[in-house]
């Protein structure tokens, strides 16, 4: 039995925005007891969450975990560290892993590794194709009860629009999500940053904002081609949230997410070929992180996910051109997205559907995402005054791989309930579960 | 400029009192007016080592460069081996032949290597742009960008602006076109700091594919019409077309870039009629410069190659002193 | 600063007197102007040679050929310095092979720079003969180093300065002995 105590309890699922207290017993959510006084007497662990936030459960649903294969970057373990330590209870983690996860063994593995040594639930993405290769679709149904939430290859594109107009219409009997990592390879091709002034200046070869966008336009005409459900990962152009703002308006089963980075950063920080702003899609314009702002107000943009991707510091130690991909985000994700609120246009509980109500509901998990009596006991508990630096030394993924050290940040995760264990506490008297 | 003085008194040049602090060229962008013209300066003066019979100084007695190129590059590494000697440095040269996006750590290990030998200055070419800038963080020794990618040549700009300066007296004010493959070309992104920022009216030419329409916020116009480029221009410098760094096709063919954006004698009339043409070699005869107008005596490619010396001299002096006085 | 520490050691008669008395022993020692080039070593000697040039000219009739050296790029103290000095131009537009040579500089005081200058000249041709002329020789030698021609010895401490002050326009002179060193001179 746990008790969250009179804290303001923001869950846009069930309308809720009250301040009261929330009764977690068996792992689950057993009631609601509005106002700021809680039993006088309480038999087990209580939160005080007085001026805080009490929120379903983050869910992020795009991460790399690095596990199989690159133990070294990452592994479930650490992830998951940073996932509670950033405020997620759950994260969606890739098939692009050494072995790919293209057969129920690595899902069965991600699942049973998770449920051992994790700190938060983790939802295996399965491939598409076989080993990523964008020829053969893999077993989605033997994938999904092994445990596959939904099917990508990011960190590609299923490159022919043949066999992704198959997987979608193969999957839709199913009800399966198909994610795509929206990408036009041959406009790509050579490129390591976003085509524009700054690349042009250094001398770096240019991503067109083209070539993601053909690839959002060509995935959602397939989408309405085939009836199917495709969620376009990490939009980071204008073009992209007006293709995707377009395909809603004509009522297409199409949901897209961005990452933090989209919004709080532009090309300019590649500037001294800084490879911590390297990633793919690249960081864009200025023009486009208003437009990705402006997604996010106004609903077509459904989610913010970190893409969390973890690299050794020696791959990013290197010359730009030959630098990998990414960042780590677990842990910056939540203070970067609450930086949304200072304009007054997001509001806490649109910010709690972008990050945990959304996400539960376009991945189909229905016990989470929400703090109706009965759903999972996820709670994540943010002080949303909390003023504090991101530091290196802070870190729980195995990787550093960030732009942010350094950062001023506004808004933190306190305490981390998963399935009623606490699995992160920065507060006085409640610990972190053994 | 002052090569025919008659022994007279020294003429006083202004003098701004200036240190020159530097540790590394690693590029133009953040070279000021003044120490583009320090630079000069002392480049005028490694020019009168030049004209003598025994072309060598002992500046650099007991100092190392090593040329480190990871691109086939003859006539820079010719140039910097000359300066290098000229001022009396041990100058070797380490070339390596590497793929345009080796592994990172094959460049920091090896230059580490190098640095671990303790030379006063590291002269680097490599294929990936910010390659120098990268190393400069992680050795003790200085660094000379000789060419990083599509980034910066910044010798190279020096020496263009040097050999603008001697052919013309002065830079402010004239038309300057650049030609060609704008794109992928360092010369260009070092020009346009050198020339640019001692007040050249600057214009970049070349097919739509190669001349990026972002490249009209550097300053300068940019076209893809030749004439209106050459058209009452001081200086026209032409690029070299690399047609081995182009994996699809930026023009259909040699002859129709020929046709469209090579510079012959026809298109050259519509030039100023004392301009003159500069090209940072090796040329292709008869695709961006005709055959005719490279040996024409308005060709200035011959002094651009003999400033080269000049300036790398100057830049190799000038990195040497305070913080390698330990090396 | 202080004016106690500084001291007048020549005005400008003073100067035209030793020079003067230079031009005619370089004179008498070489039997007259021939085959005599001068070769100022920037920045001091150059305006010294210029009078010497002159000088001779009226005694002699006859223009002798006058260059200047910048010694720089072959000084032994390039490294030591916190930056690189900048470089002056060296003009010496004539043979110097079998020419005798004066070299001339204000101040003479260890000897480096005259070391460098003659390994610079040597750079130029093979003269017959290297001679030097200094205004002032202060002593403290730290090279096997003489000049021929002294215009007036002057004993001073190491910390003090000699600065050898030329009028921009005017012909103006002054040797001046500094207490302590304010960066410049010798």
């Amino acid at each position: 039995m746990l008790l969250v105590k009179g804290g303001r309890v923001i869950d846009p699922e069930s309308g809720r925005d009250e301040v009261g207290s929330l009764l977690i017993a068996d792992g689950k959510v057993a009631d609601f007891l509005p106002g700021g006084e809680a039993p006088g007497t309480f038999d087990g662990t209580v939160v005080d969450a007085a001026g805080k936030w009490v929120l379903p459960g983050l869910i992020d649903m795009h991460v790399h975990l690095r596990d199989p294969g690159f133990e070294w970057k990452e592994d479930i373990q650490s992830g998951t560290a940073a996932a509670a330590s950033g405020g997620f209870t759950s994260v969606v983690c890739m098939a692009n892993t050494s072995p790919v996860n293209d057969h129920p063994e690595v899902t069965r593995y991600i699942r049973e590794k998770a449920a051992s040594l994790g700190t938060a639930n983790v939802f295996p993405v399965a491939a598409v194709t076989h080993g990523q290769n964008g020829k053969e679709m893999t077993d989605f149904s033997e994938l999904f009860e092994a445990g596959a939430i939904a099917f990508s290859d990011d960190g590609s594109p299923v490159r022919s629009a043949l066999v992704l107009r198959r997987a979608l219409e193969y999957a839709k009997a199913f009800d399966f999500l198909i994610m795509e990592h929206a990408e036009d390879h041959e406009l790509s091709e050579g490129g390591a940053a976003n085509e524009g002034w700054t690349a042009h200046r250094l001398g770096i070869p240019g991503i067109p904002s083209a070539a993601e966008e053909i690839a959002i336009a060509r995935d959602i005409l397939l989408a309405r081609l085939t009836g199917g459900r495709i969620h376009i990962q990490h939009i980071s152009t204008k073009m992209g949230v007006d293709l995707l703002r377009m395909a809603k308006r004509a009522g297409l089963r199409v949901t897209g997410e961005t990452a933090p980075h989209y919004f709080t950063l532009t090309d300019a920080a590649i500037e001294g070929y800084n490879t911590h702003a390297k990633m793919n899609p690249p960081l864009r314009g200025e023009e486009d992180r208003m437009a990705i702002l402006e997604g996010i107000v106004d609903g077509t943009i459904d989610a913010i996910a970190s893409d969390h991707a973890p690299h050794d510091e020696y791959t990013k130690r290197c010359e730009f051109i030959a630098a990998s991909n990414g960042i780590i985000g677990l842990e910056t994700a939540l203070p970067l997205s609450m930086a949304l609120l200072a304009g007054g246009r997001v509001t806490p509980a649109r910010l709690v559907e972008l990050l945990s109500t959304t996400p539960a509901r376009i991945l189909g998990i229905k016990e989470k995402g929400t703090l109706r009596k009965g759903a999972d006991g996820d709670v994540t508990i943010v002080d949303p005054d909390a003023e504090w630096e991101f530091r290196e030394s802070d870190v729980r993924s195995k990787s550093r791989n960030s732009p942010f050290f350094g950062w001023k940040m506004r808004g933190r995760a306190v305490a981390v309930l998963c399935r009623g264990r606490v699995t992160h506490s920065l507060g006085e008297g409640v610990s972190p579960d053994a | 400029m002052e090569g025919g003085a008659t022994g007279e008194r020294p003429r006083e040049r202004k003098v701004t009192p200036m240190e020159w602090r530097r540790k590394h060229v690693l590029g133009l962008a953040d070279f000021s007016a003044e120490e583009i013209e320090f630079v000069i300066d002392t480049a005028r003066s490694m020019e009168d080592v030049l004209t003598r019979d025994i072309k060598k100084v002992p500046a650099l007695r007991g100092k190392t460069v090593v040329n480190l190129f990871f691109e086939a590059s003859t006539r820079t590494r010719t140039s910097f081996e000359i300066a290098g000697k000229r001022l009396s440095a041990d100058v070797v040269n380490f070339s390596s032949a590497v793929s345009s996006v080796a592994k990172g750590e094959t460049l920091l290990d090896t230059a580490k290597n190098i640095n671990a030998m303790m030379p006063s200055i590291i002269v680097m070419r490599h294929p990936a742009s910010g390659a120098a800038q990268f190393l400069s963080r992680h050795v003790s020794c200085s660094i000379i960008n000789a060419g990083d990618g599509s980034n910066e040549h910044p010798t190279q700009g020096l020496l263009d602006l040097y050999a603008v300066i001697k052919a013309k007296g002065k830079v402010k004010g004239l038309k300057i076109s650049i030609i060609g493959d704008i794109l992928h070309s360092r010369v260009v992104r070092s020009n346009l700091h050198s020339l640019g920022r001692m007040g050249a009216d600057l214009w970049l030419c070349g097919p739509g594919t190669l001349v990026p329409r972002e490249m009209g916020r550097s300053g300068a116009t940019v076209t893809n019409d030749i004439r209106e480029a050459v058209r009452d221009a001081d200086v026209v410098m032409m690029l070299r077309i690399q047609l081995e760094r182009q994996k699809t096709a930026y023009f259909p063919s040699l002859r129709e870039y020929a046709r469209n954006y090579g510079l012959n004698s026809e298109v050259f009339s519509l030039a100023k009629k004392d301009a003159v043409i500069m090209h940072p070699g090796p040329i292709n005869r008869g695709v961006e410069l005709s055959d005719t107008l490279a040996d024409s005596s308005q060709s200035i490619i011959l002094n651009q190659v003999e400033s080269g010396v000049a300036i790398r001299m100057a830049l190799l002096y000038l990195l040497a002193g305070g913080h390698n006085a330990a090396r | 600063m202080k004016k106690s520490g500084k001291k007048l050691i020549l005005d400008t008669k003073g100067v035209d007197r030793v020079l003067s008395r230079l031009t005619h022993e370089i004179l008498e020692k070489n039997k007259g102007a021939e085959e005599i080039v001068l070769v100022g070593i920037c920045s001091g000697g150059v305006p010294l040679s210029r009078v010497i040039q002159g000088k001779i000219q009226s005694i002699e009739g006859v223009e002798v050929p006058a260059g200047y050296v910048d010694i720089t790029l072959y000084r032994d103290d390039l490294s030591r310095a916190g930056y690189q000095p900048r470089l002056k131009r060296t003009e010496i537009p004539f043979s110097i092979d079998d020419k005798k040579v004066v070299l001339v500089d204000d101040v003479l005081f260890t000897g480096r720079t005259i070391r460098a200058a003659m390994d610079a000249l040597i750079d130029f041709g093979r003269p017959k003969n290297i001679q030097l002329a200094v205004l002032i020789d202060r002593g403290h030698r730290e090279l096997p180093i003489r000049a021929d021609y002294v215009g007036r010895n002057v004993p001073t401490a190491r910390a003090e300065t000699v600065e050898v002050l030329v009028g921009e326009e005017t012909e103006e002179w002054k040797v001046v002995l500094r207490e302590s060193a304010p960066g410049k001179g010798k």
